[in-house]
């Protein structure tokens, strides 16, 4: 029995993706876990894998073709086991507008599984090796119940009524939630169960093993009227995201310092930026009520402190997490930073490294920028924006003096932060980089 | 609150009317002599005399044309069909007299008649004398189709039938009259066209109305015996049909059931579900389930029998289906 492999949705957002390059060609033997081919996503350059083992018998669209998720792209069975696929010529299948192929022929054994769900990403990467519908022995196992597919050929997602509102109303894109329905059909608990977002969500990439603290990763707090006011007055008068915005310039003089100490000691360079990184880590420890998330009906206040760090890449920008940065040593920031920076430019970032955070940081710095306003990143209540560390004259114990300062300014949701909350923060914040002993304190 | 059979309640009502109101007059098979084939006109032709209870032939369309008659002339006949399978007969009198009878003669005159019996399906009474012919009534413009599930109910909404102005199809259960309930004391009277939440629940709604609440219930019990707490909604009058009370509990708990004896095709349960899938689509998490009697005549055979009726255990699997319990199948 041969097993259809079609186009998965591997970003929490993607709605088609390219077939960069076959990876396999027809006829070459296929495990379960092998990479089939490279697609690239909305997001990312991505592993399409095998989930069931066998002969690739064929590639249903040639490379560079761009094809809407859950379409049939290729097709695995035994070594010379006829293809039920579409009939016609290849050509009439490689134009990414054509559909027939999967529409007409309902797949007896789905060799995708749901959507990887961006709130669940540690619970179902996209690259895992096990397909769930194949034995050890790499042959396609009866298909006695096959997952339900993510979008049903055709692209239209079939949801409840019901969850279509919650989803709409949460943000949430409904393509991108495994249905528990029938047929995949998308109910109101699985848009219930999507919820906490990326709270399940591991460290990313650079394995350091981090010592996470046990109990709860979060505290929901149910909004208190006045917080409902706030929240309903601010939004009516500038924007959904009524925000506001806080600036301090913080003298870097000392930070400087412990930055060439640390150099001078032997250890490995760190920026800048990654004493910043860590600075707010800690800062965000000390002021909880800053690393949270507003989330509608009430505020998620993070017991973990994920900075999202924004990289600019050819196409826009992306911001990976740097998973438990307080917990993470200025070392291991550094190294993780580098990491995640580097391969958001390749564009090869796993959803589950770029989602997730609660809070973030924007330096434009490098880039001349004195001091700048960020744009907050949902649901995310605040993000510093850094500018550039500069030599300037300054009034400094009792005469002018030239010393390094640096503006920070930050955005802060005034639903969940009020002023004198950002403001606490900052001044804790300023008073690290300004004495960076106060880190470890 | 005095505990009442069914039976009772009703006798309460007809008694209290016919002494409130000199025009008010039982008429009907053995509703006199032998004091009602269901005993629920006992002690009413000593109270009331051969004049206000009157026995007739076997004669269903005979005695319904009177009644309309009689209505049309300013009494308040109360007309009971032996069972509504004999009322097949006189259906030309209900639908095509006592429904039209307002709008024909331009609102001049009225037909204040109940017409009243049990319905539906009692035990091994086979495929003639097992029918549910609520929405055949329900299908007219002009009838308004009462349907009691409890004894409360059943003497309060027939004293709001016998004095509402128009004509009413009164469908009492064949099962129910020995049921017991509390029944208020004194003056009670239930209005038409408003449903009743019998249980109160989050998580499902079933709509029922007549003996299949008491089977919901039954359910409801079941479900929450697991964790699920239904909402019944007794309908009490089939039409006028209460879509608020219906509305507003699934706007709550957004799956809907709907339960009743009779036939699937263009049942009340159909007309329920049309009634949620426009006005609450978006409430929806789930396509609303009906239960229903088999699509047969009704077997003799008592297995088969069982197997055609509605029961508790249907109705639980019904919500099982649109709260998607069964993720496996």
């Amino acid at each position: 029995m041969s097993t259809k492999v079609v186009m998965e949705a591997l970003s929490p957002t993607m709605e088609e993706g390219r077939l960069v390059e076959w990876k396999k060609q027809e006829g070459e033997a296929v495990a379960v876990g092998d990479v089939l081919a490279e697609v690239e996503t909305d997001k990312a350059v991505m592993e399409l894998v095998a989930r069931a083992g066998g002969t690739l018998l064929k590639q249903v669209v040639q490379a560079g073709t761009t094809v809407p998720v859950s379409e049939l792209v290729a097709v695995i069975g035994e070594p010379g086991e006829k293809v039920e696929g579409p009939a016609g010529p290849p050509a009439d299948r490689e134009a990414p507008g054509k559909k027939a192929a999967a529409r007409t022929q309902p797949a007896e054994s789905q060799a995708t599984q749901p959507t990887p769900d961006r709130n669940r990403p540690t619970s179902m990467p996209p690259a895992s090796p096990a397909g769930p519908a194949a034995d050890t022995n790499g042959q396609p196992a009866p298909a006695s119940r096959p997952p339900p597919p993510a979008a049903p050929s055709g692209g239209r997602v079939k949801a409840s009524p019901l969850a279509r509102r919650m989803a709409a109303e949460r943000g949430i894109d409904i393509a991108t939630l495994p249905g528990s329905g029938p047929e995949g059909r998308v109910v109101a608990r699985d848009v219930e169960e999507s919820r906490p977002t990326a709270a399940k969500a591991g460290p990313a990439a650079p394995a350091t093993a981090v010592r996470v603290p046990a109990g709860q990763p979060y505290q929901d707090v149910p909004l208190s009227q006045i917080r409902k006011t706030i929240a309903r007055r601010l939004a009516q008068s500038i924007g959904p995201i009524p925000t506001f915005y806080l600036t301090t310039e913080v003298d870097m003089e000392r930070a400087r310092e412990a930055r060439e100490g640390l150099l001078a000691a032997g250890g490995e360079k760190v920026s800048f930026n990654d004493i910043i990184l860590k600075a707010v880590a800690l800062a965000l420890r000390r002021h909880p009520e800053c690393n949270a998330w507003w989330q509608d009906d009430h505020i998620r206040y993070w017991n973990e402190v994920h900075v999202s760090m924004a990289v600019a890449i050819d196409e826009g920008l992306i911001t990976p997490v740097i998973r438990h940065t307080d917990l993470k040593s200025l070392r291991e920031i550094s190294a993780e930073s580098r990491d995640l920076a580097g391969r958001a430019r390749e564009r090869k970032l796993a959803p589950e490294e770029y989602t997730g955070g609660t809070f973030s940081v924007s330096n434009l710095g490098m880039l001349d920028i004195d001091e700048f306003t960020a744009v907050i990143n949902p649901p995310e209540a605040g993000i510093l924006a850094v500018g550039r560390m500069a030599e300037r004259p300054v009034a400094h114990e009792g005469a002018v003096a030239i010393r390094r300062r640096m503006r920070l300014t930050m955005s802060c949701d005034h639903r969940v932060i009020d002023g004198a909350t950002g403001a606490r923060f900052l001044q804790t914040l300023k008073g690290m980089l300004e004495n960076p002993l106060a880190m470890v304190y | 609150m005095a505990i009442v059979t069914y039976r009772d309640a009703l006798n309460q009502a007809l008694r209290e009317e016919m002494q409130r109101d000199a025009d008010v007059f039982l008429m009907g098979e053995e509703v006199g002599v032998y004091q009602g084939a269901y005993k629920v006109s006992r002690g009413l032709l000593d109270e009331f005399g051969p004049m206000r209870v009157v026995d007739t032939p076997i004669t269903e369309l005979g005695f319904a044309g009177v009644g309309v008659g009689a209505a049309m002339a300013g009494l308040r006949p109360v007309i009971e069909f032996m069972t509504w399978n004999f009322a097949l007969l006189a259906i030309d009198q209900l639908v095509n007299s006592a429904a039209k009878m307002r709008y024909m003669s331009g609102g001049q005159v009225g037909v204040p008649a109940v017409f009243r019996g049990p319905g539906g399906s009692a035990l091994q009474l086979a495929s003639q004398h097992s029918q549910a012919f609520e929405s055949y009534y329900a299908h007219i413009p002009g009838l308004k189709v009462v349907m009691p599930a409890t004894p409360a109910d059943a003497k309060g909404l027939l004293k709001s039938a016998i004095r509402d102005d128009d004509p009413i199809v009164f469908i009492e259960g064949e099962m129910l009259y020995n049921t017991k309930g509390e029944v208020p004391e004194g003056e009670h009277v239930v209005p038409l066209g408003l449903a009743d939440v019998k249980r109160s629940g989050g998580d499902v709604t079933i709509v029922c109305h007549s003996k299949t609440v008491s089977l919901a219930l039954k359910a409801a019990d079941e479900l929450a015996g697991e964790g699920i707490e239904a909402e019944v909604v007794d309908l009490r009058t089939v039409r006028p049909l209460d879509s608020e009370t219906i509305l507003s509990s699934v706007a709550r708990t957004h799956r809907c059931v709907v339960a009743e004896e009779g036939w699937p095709f263009a049942g009340i349960g159909a007309q329920v579900v049309d009634t949620v899938q426009r006005e609450v689509f978006d409430e929806l998490d789930a396509p609303v389930f009906r239960v229903t009697g088999a699509d047969v005549p009704m077997p003799y055979n008592k297995h088969l029998e069982r197997a055609a009726k509605v029961d508790a255990g249907k109705i639980v699997a019904a919500v099982n289906q649109v709260l998607y319990r069964e993720r496996d199948e």
